[in-house]
C-alpha cells in the first residue's frame, strides 16, 4: 500500500487517486462542528486562525479520553457531510486534505478540484482500531471545547480511502 | 414491597455504561463474519474485516468500540412494588452514568442544545419508564452515537398509505443517510401510535436481539422483505458499495388512530450497543 508522510504537497495530491488506499503518516489537526464554525467565523472577520492552515490535514474526530499512559483513547471519524458548510471557506484558507466518514456536497467536491485538495475517508466506528496508529496527542486551540477541541495528532500508517480526489473523482454515488 | 439500594443501581448503571460501550454483542460480530463471506467489493469485506479487528481490540484491551460513546438512553422496567431507598431512582441513575463515563474513559458527548457548552459528564441521561406489576427491576443502558442517530425520520403518512406508502419511506430514509450513518445498519421501526410513540418504539426495536425477528408472522415478514430491499440499495459497509447496508430490521407496532399512519425509523450504525440487568 502506498505510503504518504505529510505535510502533503501539490504533487502527492495531484498524484492520488479516488478509490486509491494509502498510509498516512505525519502531524494532523482536528476539528469537528464548533470548531470549524469558529474558523470560518474567524476568517470572515479577517481574524488570525489559533492554527496554520496552509497545507494542513484537519480529521474530523472527537476522541474519547486517554486512559493513563496512552496516548488517545477510541478516535474514529466522525460524519464529514456536517462540515460540509465550512468546508470551501477552509480549502480557501490553504487546508489540502480531511480525514472523516461518509459523502461530501457538490459544493465541497467543486471546491477541492478548484484548490488542488483531497478527502480521505477511514471505516466510521472503527474508533479503537484507528488508535493504534495514532502516536500523539496536544490541544492547540479551543480548549473550551473539550472532547471537539482542536488537537495536533502523530499519526503513523494511518489508513485511509481516497474519497474525493483532486479532479473531484467521487467515490461515492450523489 | 422489595427495597432496592439507589446505591446499587448508580454502580451497576456504571457498569452497564462501561460494558456496553466496550463489548458489542456477539451476535452483531457473527453478522459481520457472515457478511464478509457474501459481500463481493474488496472495500466491503477490509471494512467488515476492521470492524470485526476493532471489536476485538475493543474488548480485549477495555476501550471504547467507538469514539462515539453517546447518549446514554436508558430503559427502566420498574415493579409498582419495588421501593428505592437512600435517594432517587432518577438520581441514581444519572450518578452511575456519570460514574460509567469517567471511570470507563468514555467520552462525554452532551451539551446545551442552544449554547453548545458541554455538560462535562455526560449526563443527563435519556432514561424511559415502564411500570409493570411485582416487584422486579431491569435497567438497559443503550448508548446511542449521533452519526446515525442524525439520520432517523419520523413521517405522519396517510391511514390508507399502507405497506406500500411505508415501505417507501423506509427506503428513502436509508437512501438519504447513504453512507453517513455508518452501515452496516440496525434499522429500527415504530409503526403507529402517536407522534412521540412511534419514536420510542423505534428505539426499543434496537434493543431487541439482532435478528431475532417479531412475533408476529406477518411483521416478521414485512421485517425480511423491507431488510432485502434496503440492502438492494447497494449503499453497503461505510457507503462504498456492497451488498449489507444493513444487519437487520426490528419492526414495533402500536395501535394508532382511524385518521394517521406514524411511521419512525430509528437508524443505529454497526455499533449496536446495550447491556441490561435486573435487580
Amino acid at each position: 500500500m502506498k505510503k504518504i508522510n505529510l505535510p502533503l504537497n501539490e504533487k502527492t495530491i495531484e498524484s492520488l487517486q479516488a478509490g486509491e488506499e494509502v498510509l498516512l503518516s505525519g502531524k494532523i489537526l482536528t476539528g469537528r462542528d464548533q470548531a470549524h464554525l469558529r474558523f470560518v467565523q474567524a476568517l470572515e472577520k479577517d481574524q488570525k486562525l489559533p492554527v496554520i492552515m496552509e497545507n494542513q490535514v484537519i480529521y474530523y474526530v472527537g476522541p474519547t479520553p486517554a486512559k493513563p499512559g496512552q496516548p488517545i483513547g477510541s478516535a474514529g471519524p466522525t460524519t464529514s457531510s456536517r462540515m460540509d458548510k465550512f468546508t470551501p471557506k477552509l480549502l480557501e484558507a490553504g487546508l489540502r486534505g480531511m480525514i472523516g466518514k461518509g459523502p461530501r456536497n457538490q459544493q465541497v467536491i467543486d471546491a477541492i478540484k478548484q484548490y488542488k485538495a483531497v478527502y480521505f475517508v477511514c471505516v466510521g466506528g472503527a474508533g479503537a482500531y484507528l488508535s493504534k496508529r495514532i502516536k500523539s496527542l496536544k490541544v492547540i486551540a479551543y480548549d473550551d471545547l473539550g472532547p471537539e477541541s482542536v488537537k495536533e495528532l502523530m499519526i503513523e500508517d494511518f489508513p485511509v480511502t481516497v474519497a474525493i480526489d483532486s479532479q473531484g473523482n467521487n467515490i461515492f454515488r450523489l | 414491597m422489595k427495597e432496592i439500594d439507589s446505591v446499587d443501581i448508580t454502580n451497576k448503571v456504571a457498569d452497564l455504561c462501561i460494558q456496553a460501550n466496550y463489548c458489542i454483542p456477539v451476535a452483531i460480530i457473527k453478522s459481520f463474519q457472515n457478511a464478509v463471506r457474501i459481500e463481493s467489493s474488496e472495500k466491503a469485506k477490509s471494512s467488515l474485516n476492521i470492524l470485526i479487528e476493532n471489536a476485538n481490540i475493543a474488548k480485549n484491551e477495555s476501550m471504547a468500540y467507538c469514539q462515539d460513546t453517546g447518549v446514554a438512553v436508558v430503559f427502566v422496567k420498574i415493579g409498582q412494588d419495588v421501593r428505592i431507598k437512600n435517594g432517587s431512582l432518577e438520581n441514581a441513575i444519572n450518578a452511575g452514568v456519570k460514574k460509567g463515563y469517567e471511570d470507563g474513559f468514555l467520552r462525554k458527548s452532551l451539551a446545551d442544545p442552544l449554547t453548545r457548552k458541554n455538560t462535562g459528564d455526560n449526563t443527563p441521561a435519556v432514561i424511559h419508564y415502564d411500570i409493570l406489576p411485582g416487584e422486579a427491576l431491569e435497567i438497559t443502558v443503550a448508548p446511542k452515537g449521533f452519526g446515525s442517530e442524525n439520520m432517523s425520520q419520523l413521517k405522519m403518512l396517510n391511514p390508507t398509505a399502507g405497506k406500500e406508502g411505508i415501505t417507501e419511506f423506509i427506503i428513502k430514509v436509508i437512501k438519504d443517510a447513504g453512507g453517513n450513518p455508518c452501515p452496516p445498519l440496525l434499522v429500527g421501526i415504530g409503526i403507529g401510535g402517536t407522534f412521540e410513540k412511534a419514536a420510542l418504539i423505534s428505539k426499543k426495536a434496537l434493543i431487541r436481539p439482532l435478528g431475532q425477528p417479531n412475533p408476529d408472522n406477518a411483521i416478521a415478514e414485512f421485517e425480511k422483505d423491507l431488510l432485502d430491499k434496503i440492502n438492494a440499495t447497494g449503499i453497503g459497509p461505510m457507503g462504498l458499495g456492497g451488498k449489507t447496508t444493513a444487519l437487520a430490521v426490528h419492526i414495533e407496532t402500536y395501535p394508532t388512530h382511524i385518521a394517521g399512519l406514524p411511521v419512525a425509523v430509528n437508524l443505529c450504525c454497526h455499533a449496536v450497543r446495550h447491556a441490561t440487568a435486573t435487580f
